[in-house]
């Protein structure tokens, strides 16, 4: 419970709680957040670190407690007094007009006005915003449309925004949950810089070692609560996982106990249009194998080319001895295979639909619906599927938009486990969902294996990569960099071949 | 408790309708002759508006029924006159009335296929084909109707003392709430237009089943222009002009969404009957045509503005 954090304090948010019908989201938290330091702000989904954030960002008023800079109260009734006041949030769904550029977007609601009324001095704002980029030493080009922008690159113009408007305190949620390993490196780096110019960042991740890396203290949330805060440099990960599950993670990632078996599948010189280049691989009944890689590197591309998104232009794809010809997902489906995709929201789940929907939409053969759908069957196979995966849900019959992030992952592996499939993909399958729900899905990878399972695992975290796989693939370019086990690499080498030439 | 008003208020909407013009017109309004009446005028566009419902459903949009209807009536009538002459016997009025109902059938399925194969808007696909089908209705024969004067059994006839339209506009609907609740086609319909790309990712065979769903629209505007031809004994190239309007504003009244993934059969035909009796209310009450107009176009502004408002405040 210490917060006698030293320095100058230029945040405090004082005692503050906030209800939410009978959900008590906030009570009595104290936050405070020194000049010229990173602040991480730890907690599973639903501890209340949106919450917090967004009574900060004027976006909700507290039931209690009170805000201060610089030790003056501030009340924040609307998003646009806390901007005045300083203080910029950075969604983890970026908030850019893709179509403009990006010196646009900077000085959106705010543009240099030209020498005749209600026009604009777009040459005045394309130097600006120039200026800006170069004073902070990033190279973007303000003249870019935004759609055409890395995601990393989106990020630097989100920043650019918050400092445009001269913020002192910027809130950074989730800002790596999209980046590759390199791009990630590079706003480390942007973040360093602007604390060195006294700037402070509140700084929200479920990737702890970035968290213990960045951080200048650190707090936890858990259920609406401080429970912890302190200097970064008195903690480590285990020890923040502690206090944000309330109970000790001897073991973080469950210990397999799957045996190997046979080949199940075979991938040979697998090339598409999407950039794969000759990929050859095999994955073995009950092996988990890990695909690694930059953003760009072409793992998702495996994924959608074996699952017939983006059909492969040459090479075979032999499930269990048969050579597949697969030209659709529906054709996937039918074989056996099932893709997890990385994007829940946009290829994952139907929110508006009942949960139960969701689960059952690509099982209906299996279930035996090809003619007629027996809504009763479908929702009690759902509840059963639902309970095994542990989804928390009011009932199946509630729209899949009712759940939290991690919730909605899980219901998405219930659909995947009803397949029955012989040959899993799992794209970023932990991406942006909590401590607790990961391990659940790491447990789940294990037993799927255990079953006899192929599994391809995706992922851009390394660390999940060596407690979960057995196997590691890197991908580079659009080929295959390497193939390791697991026990005789290191993320070193990894990294390396993923990222060297 | 806001969900259950934004799902009554339709249907109370339509209540005070009839309570209103019960007591404004006493003698008129609720007599069998009036009702029977309306819902047999109304059994066109229901028809049509059950297409559409699965169509809006699955996030797109049919601007070319009306045309549709014009040129399936004509196809109709032109083939009666073809196979018997003047004088129509039953068998060239069943050959003219399949015709007709394929002819809507193939014109909805060129909106499909224009639609999946050239990825194509709904929007646009069907804007084309609006104007190419009514130029084609008006070609057959120089812009003038054909007159098939025995041809009245459909539009205007009996069976069991329930008119003949009222009861196909009955079985249709019956039909349709299955196909939507219980077949992989209805599943599948709310799925492409809740996420098309989360449908696709799942296995369904997103253009197989848009395709269906254009295609069985089409045959139901076909089926529905033979009843309309029946109705007046006689196809009109001019039939339907602006019918797509209010086949859509019925449907959203009803509660689907323009976005997709959102709609019932019953919302629509609750819609599809507001909007008849809001018509058949200004006739008896009095009010002229352009007055109708400015009333229909106002509801279905509020129709929508409460539906949203309610849904805003339930989330």
């Amino acid at each position: 419970m210490s917060t006698n954090l030293g320095g100058d304090i230029l945040l405090r948010m004082r005692g503050i709680s906030k209800r939410f019908g009978p959900v008590q989201a906030l009570s009595d938290v104290t936050f405070s957040v020194r000049k010229g330091t990173v602040h991480a702000l730890c907690g599973e989904n639903g501890a209340g670190k949106s919450t917090l954030m967004k009574i900060l960002a004027g976006v909700h008023q507290p039931d209690a407690g009170a805000i201060e800079l610089n030790g003056r109260e501030c009340q924040f009734t609307a998003p646009a007094d806390a901007l005045k006041a300083g203080i910029s949030m950075i969604y983890q769904e970026l908030d850019l007009a893709e179509d403009l550029t990006v010196a646009e977007n900077i000085f959106l609601g705010a543009e240099p006005r030209g020498a005749l009324p209600f026009t604009v001095d777009r040459r005045a704002m394309f130097t600006q915003a120039t200026e800006l980029a170069s004073q902070y030493g990033f190279t973007i080009d303000a003249n870019a449309t935004v759609a055409e922008l890395s995601t990393g690159d989106c990020q630097i113009v989100e920043l650019l925004k918050a400092l445009r408007r001269k913020s002192s305190i910027i809130v950074m949620d989730e800002p790596t949950s999209s980046l590759s390993e390199a791009e990630a490196q590079r706003l480390f780096a942007v973040v360093r810089q602007l604390r060195e110019r006294g700037l402070a960042i509140v700084y929200i991740s479920h990737r702890l070692e970035e968290v213990v890396d960045l951080a200048n203290d650190i707090s936890i949330l858990r259920d609406g609560k401080v429970v912890h805060s302190a200097p970064a440099d008195q903690l480590n990960i285990a020890s923040i996982v502690h206090h944000m599950v309330g109970r000790e993670l001897n073991e973080f990632f469950p210990a397999k106990s799957a045996a190997i078996g046979g080949v199940r599948l075979q991938v040979k010189d697998l090339s598409s249009d999407e950039g794969i280049n000759g990929v050859s691989f095999e994955v073995r009944s009950g092996e988990i194998v890990g695909l690694a890689g930059l953003m760009g590197s072409g793992r998702t591309e495996i994924a959608r080319a074996i699952f017939g998104v983006q059909p492969r232009t040459s090479g075979e794809i032999v499930l269990d001895g048969t050579p597949l010809n697969i030209k659709s997902p529906a054709d996937a489906i039918a074989n056996g295979i099932a893709l997890l995709t990385e994007d829940r929201k946009r290829t994952g789940l139907c929110v508006n639909l009942p949960c139960f929907w969701n689960v059952t939409l690509p099982n209906l053969g299996v279930l035996g619906m090809n003619l007629i759908v027996q809504p009763a069957k479908e929702a009690a196979t759902a509840a059963r599927v639902g309970s095994q995966m542990n989804v928390k849900w009011a009932s199946p019959h509630a729209p899949a938009s009712s759940l939290s992030g991690g919730n909605q992952q899980k219901l998405l592996v219930a659909r995947w486990l009803l397949a029955e499939s012989r040959f899993m993909i799992f794209d970023e399958p932990t991406r942006g969902i909590d401590v607790g729900a990961k391990r659940e899905i790491y447990a789940l990878l294990n037993d799927l294996a255990a079953k006899g399972k192929a599994i391809l695992f995706i992922s851009s975290e390394l660390p999940e990569l060596f407690g979960v796989a057995d196997r590691i693939l890197v991908m580079r370019r659009g080929r295959l960099a390497g193939n390791l086990a697991t026990k005789q690499t290191s993320p070193n080498e990894v990294m390396h071949l993923a990222a060297v030439e | 408790m806001s969900k259950l008003i934004r799902r009554l208020l339709p249907f109370a909407s339509l209540l005070l309708i009839f309570i209103v013009l019960s007591i404004k017109r006493p003698e008129t309004f609720f007599t069998a002759d009036n009702l029977l009446n309306v819902f047999r005028r109304c059994s066109v566009n229901t028809i049509i508006a059950v297409g559409m419902t699965g169509i809006i459903i699955s996030g797109g949009i049919d601007l070319s029924v009306g045309s549709m209807l014009a040129l399936s009536g004509m196809a109709g009538a032109w083939t009666m006159l073809r196979v018997c002459g003047d004088n129509l016997t039953s068998s060239g009025m069943v050959a003219g009335t399949l015709v007709g109902t394929l002819v809507g059938t193939g014109s909805g399925l060129l909106n499909g296929l224009l639609i999946t194969r050239l990825k194509l808007p709904p929007f646009i696909v069907t804007l084309g084909t609006m104007s190419a089908f009514r130029g084609i209705g008006y070609v057959m024969n120089d812009g003038q109707p054909y007159n098939v004067p025995n041809y009245g059994y459909l539009g205007n006839g009996q069976f069991a003392g329930v008119p003949v339209s009222i009861l196909i506009a009955v079985l249709i609907v019956l039909v349709a709430v299955l196909v939507l609740r219980y077949t992989p086609l209805g599943r599948y319909t709310y799925a492409i237009g809740s996420n098309r790309e989360a449908a696709f990712h799942a296995g369904v065979n997103v253009n197989g089943n848009l395709t269906a769903i254009y295609t069985l629209a089409g045959l139901l505007v076909g089926l529905a222009a033979m009843i309309a031809t029946s109705r007046t004994v006689s196809a009109q190239p001019t039939a339907g002009i602006s019918l797509e309007l209010d086949i859509i504003a019925a449907v959203v009244i009803g509660g689907a969404s323009l976005s997709g993934g959102r709609g019932t059969i019953l919302g629509t035909i609750i819609g599809t009957l507001l909007i008849a009796f809001l018509r058949n209310g200004c006739v008896l009450l009095g009010i002229n045509d352009h007055i109708q107009l400015i009333v229909i176009g106002a509801i279905i502004v509020i129709a929508v503005a409460v539906d949203q408002a309610a849904r805003a405040r339930s989330k």
